[in-house]
């Protein structure tokens, strides 16, 4: 990173523009899924170690946001859609970043550790590590394939939660994990066909960058149809049942849709209706992964009515 | 009433110690009330007494 191209703090700042470093929109997915993990878990913790376990799964999400931000500070200054950030904006400077997340990495770890156990704790040390290390300092600015194992750390937050009540990894967390992980890199090329300049301007590799848009929309695709047998497999285990597998098939059918009338599709047409097929796929790939997790909720409250299969 | 007007930079660094303070007092409850119900709903401490686990004798009808 180059701390020249950061502007210096000519602000105070304010405890938002600190929120603001742990990407709180990114947590919010973060604390949905580990809390769907957490709750279609076979073992109930008690609610305070719930809450406990929620609550610094997420810390420890935000913390690996912080230390993104400033590993990532100089690119972000270059696009459009993150110069406004805390450290590019000069809010704050790139050290107090690096010494927030830091601090809340060990705090967040030590103390699921002791709310839940061990392994869950590990696992958060290694997503902490995998996405501010492999996936930000490695793999980001070095590979176009920089969002496909990076998902990864996006994926971990239910598995964590599953853990944090069971105390081990089962089939049900591993689905819940690949089906997140799946999904990240069709919701990020998507982003990328219509955020082109963006990632171009700051040279990040993004498929879009390296290999061009007819490829990405070809690995949209391939991307979709292999994660449908992960996303209808999970209906099919303990967590799963009528529900989600109705759920799944209608949003699976609908994604895979989506993905092939953006495969169908060249730049010509996209520009002309202002890349509205992909930004639809967009914001639909939201509404995917929250319906598919909500209908695993749903699953887990039958059981829990007697209307479980 | 304040004599001198309040600056920007005094409103931002309070809402900083304002959040800090509310952050901190948060941590000791929500362990405090983590210890609570580890002690109370946990399993028994033998360990820590240094005994083996002895499961609590079953109350009188």
């Amino acid at each position: 990173m180059t701390d020249t191209q950061v502007q210096a703090t000519t602000v105070e700042p304010g405890f938002g523009d600190f929120v603001q470093l742990l990407k709180p929109r990114v947590m919010s997915l973060v604390v949905f899924t580990a809390l769907v993990g957490l709750m279609v878990a076979p073992v109930h913790l008690y609610p305070v170690a719930a809450f406990s376990a929620i609550l610094f799964i997420a810390l420890g999400a935000g913390a690996s946001g912080a230390l993104n931000m400033w590993w990532d500070a100089d690119i972000d200054v270059l696009m459009r859609r993150t110069k406004n950030r805390s450290i590019p904006a000069g809010r704050i400077q790139p050290g107090e970043a690096l010494g927030l997340g830091v601090a809340l990495s060990g705090i967040s770890v030590v103390m699921l550790a002791l709310a839940t156990n061990l392994v869950a704790a590990g696992l958060l040390a290694f997503t902490i590590f995998f996405y501010a290390v492999v996936y930000s300092m490695w793999l980001k600015r070095s590979t176009p394939q920089n969002i496909v194992i990076g998902g990864a750390a996006g994926a971990f937050p239910p598995m964590i939660g599953w853990v944090a009540a069971t105390g081990s990894v089962s089939l049900e967390a591993c689905l819940m994990f690949a089906l997140i992980f799946m999904w990240t890199p069709p919701h990020f090329w998507a982003l990328a066909l219509f955020m082109k300049e963006d990632y171009s301007n700051a040279g990040v590799p993004m498929l879009t960058v390296t290999h061009g848009r007819r490829t990405t929309r070809a690995y949209i695709l391939i991307y979709t149809v292999l994660l449908v047998p992960f996303a209808m497999a999970l209906g099919w285990t303990t967590i799963g049942g009528p529900v989600y597998i109705a759920v799944a098939a209608a949003l699976n059918l609908w994604f895979v849709v989506g993905a092939v009338r953006i495969y169908r599709r060249d730049e010509v047409q996209a520009e002309a209706d202002k890349y509205a097929v992909e930004k639809a796929f967009f914001r639909f790939s939201l509404v995917y992964l929250f319906a598919h997790f909500s209908a695993m909720l749903v699953e887990a409250v039958l059981r829990s009515m007697g209307y479980g299969v | 009433m304040s004599f001198k007007p309040e600056h920007e930079i005094h409103r931002r660094r309070f809402s900083r110690n304002l959040g800090v303070g509310l952050c901190l007092a948060a941590f000791v409850m929500l362990g405090f009330f983590l210890t609570v119900e580890k002690v109370t709903r946990g399993n028994p401490m033998n360990a820590l007494q240094g005994k083996p686990f002895v499961a609590a004798p079953e109350a009188a009808p």
